[in-house]
């Protein structure tokens, strides 16, 4: 099949980068996304120029390390899909493809459509984790969790950080990110003593780090290749204002 | 070089026990003037991190991923080995200590294997502590099932990406430690060197990949948890990124290198569809605790699956093992699997396939059921085949994926180079020729949370050091070096890319150094690999420059240490004449196929010496002697 690619090219963090279009006369429906790309760099090497920087690793959806707005859509137009696990048979032949990095605030793009996510890291420094040091833990089954509360958390703990919430969202919010964190921790018997400070202090973190607040437009979960649901986020809006409002400290 | 694998005496179930009475503890209030660098991020590094930074050592990380979460671990699926004997089926240290050695077709450490067993249990618990939602009964207590190589339920999981979570679980207790200003993360960038003064590892060369700068971290021992090398082989389960870097420089540096042709090929992934293809995507093994392998009984039978009557279907590993049927070891499925393709009994494009089926396991437990169990895969699987697998089996061929050797250790985790150590799956490790499923997620977390911690402390208080600093004579050889390496792969300016060379390599160790190995394949490749190589630093064609991000010249750094270790591989799997676990060799096999092991000569872990770019590396033995268990015949029938 034929595609026409159009696709953003950018050399560093100060070019102002354009769209350079590309076209692939001879792609196979059974490439993934990242295959062409790969396929249409192998041609430009070929051809002395530069190829597209991308960031990916796993290429089986769950790195997170992948990640490109495509035809305006986080990861391409198929539910639940990362780019990597994206085939072109979802396009038709003929199709235009234009492709972008996530652009966000709190993202500075660094080449072509590789952005830094390190802020995801440092919320999750400021609080995302249960406080329990190597050799201090009791029996595994000392605790029993309820199946459906395990199932909520897995749900929740699945998100793979790609940052496709942010790039959807019309504000830049990481609620979405943020939110599957503290819900992931916080339904586990486990999560539970800190709660509260951890949703507090990841939300902090996440306004420090410039991205914009949440104003419920929904964007974010459609755009989820993982399909974390935005009852998340009100969930965690109910431990971040007991967290903030409560001056004690922690007290169940 | 003397191979001391410093086992402690006493009887196997008090070494470690022992050995941790006996290691010298560093002071607490000493603790924060150490400096220790480790390198990766996965289950192993990210673990032993956030320990070492919980102990009071100041710790310096590095990945080349953009966030260390992101680490090749998040990507194993199945679940994690421990005999806590929740399903009281008869688990226990000993079954799963005897399961690991015989797995691994006793070429592993009886001692380390031993600790990894009685070490396991803690890891459950740890994880459960942090927050991993691993699957529960509706009691709520944890749920296990049953792995290849195993008759007792004692891998836990969550969903399929148990990986995952477990990686999350540590990541996140090593972002504790960043934020408490303990740990300094270095994202981004990648390890090109090992510092050595005085004959121990004191630091790196590291390349920053957004900026290209080169700058030496140093401090008083280095850890190396940068993972498996199956990528020499270009199309593996393993992230695109893993490589072998890290380990090959440090076996440049004086590391000897544990049984490098002890590779793992996995028996169910998606078959490859295309010459574009860029990786291989493993179907976890959990599968074959449900689904049935067969192929048609007649060669050539084009007919669609559902069109092949019962009586005319071959499940040959039912037949071949009855009483571990489809849970028979990766490596026994994997060569069964090939040996039906070679009878021209393969299914799908060009042959290479054989069907795993869920039929009867839907008709017995019902598809919701099965969507439950293994929902993510079946979905997985359709998106890249555009098959559906709950109403046609899946097509699965053997890939590779996890490499048993790695840098030599001692009981200690130690390499050959004082100082330098290395864990994880970047290790010559406890699996022996084989590895069993579920185990290489116990064994980098058993190694990181639980026995590098330790181990570290009595190197660090027995030691001195003096301050060094980047003046040091070797400080800046390493440095010019690595600097070196960069200029001439930008300099060539040739006509290849780097991934047509990583390619071609890929093709020549599949062929003559996969599945199965013989004397004439292996010599073919040791001759094929020196010219490929030679052609490589004739005609590659890196572009750009080295100050800014770029990722072929990553990729061709990476591909560069692949075409010298593919060497190593071929030279270590020609000098094993011997057929065990992974590495079967044709010229040693029963009338009947089955492999055949030389215990008398061949019973030791071969642990490879560099001795210069022009000459050959040296081969020492580390003899392994088995005091508990009796090396038989691995019978799985
Ligand atoms: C698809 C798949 C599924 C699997 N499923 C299972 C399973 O169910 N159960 C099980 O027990 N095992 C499983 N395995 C095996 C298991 O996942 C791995 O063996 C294990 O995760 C390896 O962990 P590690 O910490 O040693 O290394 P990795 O997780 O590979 O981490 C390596 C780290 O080193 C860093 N690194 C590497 N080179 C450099 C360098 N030069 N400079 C800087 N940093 C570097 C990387 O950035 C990364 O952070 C699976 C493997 C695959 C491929
Ligand atoms: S490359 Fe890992 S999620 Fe796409």
């Amino acid at each position: 099949m034929r595609l026409t690619l159009h696709v953003w090219r950018q050399k560093g963090p100060k070019d102002p980068g354009r769209i350079v279009t590309y076209d692939m006369p001879d792609v196979n429906p059974d490439m993934s996304f990242l295959e062409a790309l790969d396929v249409l760099n192998e041609r430009l090497i070929q051809r002395g120029e530069d190829p597209i920087a991308f960031d990916h690793d796993c290429r089986e959806g769950i790195c997170g390390a992948c990640g490109m707005v495509i035809n305006g859509i986080p990861h391409g137009p198929r539910r639940a899909t990362t780019a990597c696990q994206l085939h072109l048979r979802t396009f038709k032949d003929g199709d235009e493809i234009w492709v972008e990095p996530w652009r966000a605030r709190a993202f500075p793009t660094i080449k072509d459509l590789v952005v830094d996510r390190s802020a995801f890291d440092r919320i999750i420094a400021a609080g995302g984790f249960v406080s329990v040091p190597t050799g201090s833990a009791p029996d595994g089954n000392a605790l029993p969790v309820p199946k459906k509360v395990a199932d909520l958390a897995m749900d929740a703990a699945q998100c793979i950080g790609c940052g496709a919430c942010v790039a959807s969202c019309p504000n830049g919010s990481a609620m979405l990110f943020v939110a599957a964190k503290v819900s992931h921790l916080g339904l586990l018997p486990q999560g539970r003593p800190e709660r509260r400070d951890r949703a507090r202090k990841m939300v902090e973190q996440m306004d420090r780090e410039g991205f914009g607040a949440c104003t419920n437009t929904g964007e974010c979960e459609a755009a989820c290749p993982k399909e974390i649901r935005l009852e998340f986020i009100a969930r965690m809006n109910r431990d971040f204002l007991r967290g903030t409002f409560a001056e004690r400290p922690e007290a169940e | 070089m003397e191979l001391k694998a410093n086992v402690p005496d006493g009887s196997l179930e008090k070494k470690w026990d022992r050995h941790r009475f006996e290691l010298k503890l560093v002071n607490p209030a000493n603790k924060r003037k150490y400096r220790i660098l480790v390198v990766g991020t996965g289950l192993a590094g990210a673990s032993a991190a956030a320990t070492l930074a919980e102990l009071g050592y100041e710790v310096e990380v590095f990945c080349f991923q953009d966030s260390p979460r992101r680490a090749h671990s998040i990507a194993a699926q199945g679940g994690i080995n421990a005999a806590k004997n929740y399903a009281n089926d008869g688990d226990s240290i000993w079954r799963l200590f005897y399961d690991t050695v015989k797995g691994g077709d006793f070429r592993s450490r009886e001692a380390n294997v031993y600790r990894l067993a009685q070490i396991s249990v803690h890891i459950i618990d740890q994880c459960v502590a942090q927050g991993v939602p691993f699957a529960r009964e509706y009691g709520g207590q944890l749920v296990t099932r049953s792995f290849g190589g195993t008759q007792v339920a004692r891998t836990f999981y969550a969903r399929g990406q148990t990986g995952q979570q477990l990686l999350l679980g540590a990541y996140q207790a090593m972002m504790r430690q960043v934020g408490a200003g303990k740990v300094r993360l270095r994202p981004r960038s990648e390890m090109l060197d090992l510092v050595v003064v005085d004959g121990r590892a004191r630091g790196l060369v590291v390349r920053d990949l957004v900026s290209g700068e080169l700058s030496v971290a140093l401090g008083d021992a280095v850890v190396l948890a940068t993972g498996g090398y199956g990528n020499l082989f270009y199309l593996s389960t393993n992230a695109k990124g893993s490589n072998v870097t890290a380990i090959w420089r440090a076996y440049k540096r004086g590391a000897a290198f544990g049984n490098p042709c002890f590779t793992q090929i996995h028996p169910t992934c998606i078959p490859v569809s295309g010459e574009y293809q860029s990786k291989l995507t493993l179907m976890s093994e959990s599968l074959r605790n449900d689904g049935r392998i067969w192929v048609p009984q007649r060669q050539g039978d084009a007919r669609p699956p559902s069109q092949i009557p019962e009586n005319e279907r071959d499940y040959y590993l039912e037949r071949m093992y009855p009483s571990f049927g489809n849970l028979v070891p990766r490596d026994i499925a994997s060569r069964a699997a090939k040996k039906v393709c070679d009878e021209g009994r393969g299914v799908g494009p060009g042959g290479l396939g054989v069907y795993l089926d869920f039929a009867d396991a839907i008709r017995r437990l019902g598809e919701n059921v099965i969507r439950d169990k293994y929902g993510n895969l079946f979905e997985m699987y359709e998106r890249i085949t555009d098959e559906n697998p709950y109403q046609a089996p899946m097509r699965i061929y053997p890939a590779v994926h996890y490499t048993m050797g790695g840098l030599w250790v001692d009981y200690n985790l130690m390499s050959t180079v004082p100082g330098l150590y290395v864990i994880g799956e970047a290790n010559f490790s406890d699996h022996g020729a084989n590895r069993l499923g579920a185990s290489a997620l116990m064994q980098g977390l058993a190694d990181g949370y639980f026995i590098l911690p330790y181990t570290i402390g009595d190197y660090l208080a027995r030691s001195r050091f003096e301050k060094i600093g980047p003046d040091r004579p070797e400080v800046r050889q390493a440095r010019t070096d690595a600097e070196t390496r960069i200029q001439r792969l930008l300099s060539v300016n040739g006509k290849r890319s780097v991934d047509s060379f990583h390619r071609e390599l890929g093709r020549l160790m599949w062929d003559d150094c996969g599945m199965s190995r013989n004397e004439k394949g292996l010599q073919r490749a040791l001759s094929r690999i020196p010219a490929l190589r030679e052609e490589f630093w004739r005609d590659v064609r890196v572009l750009g420059e080295n100050e800014q991000l770029n990722q072929s010249l990553e990729k061709a750094g990476r591909v560069a240490d692949f075409l010298e270790f593919g060497e190593l591989v071929c030279r270590d799997a020609l000098e094993r004449r011997e057929s065990c676990g992974g590495h079967f060799r044709e010229e040693y096999q029963t009338p009947e196929g089955d492999p055949m092991r030389d215990d008398a000569n061949l019973c030791h872990v071969a642990a490879w010496e560099y001795a210069g770019e022009d000459s050959p590396p040296k081969l020492n033995k580390e003899p392994l002697t088995f005091e508990s268990v009796h090396l038989a015949q691995r019978s799985y029938q």
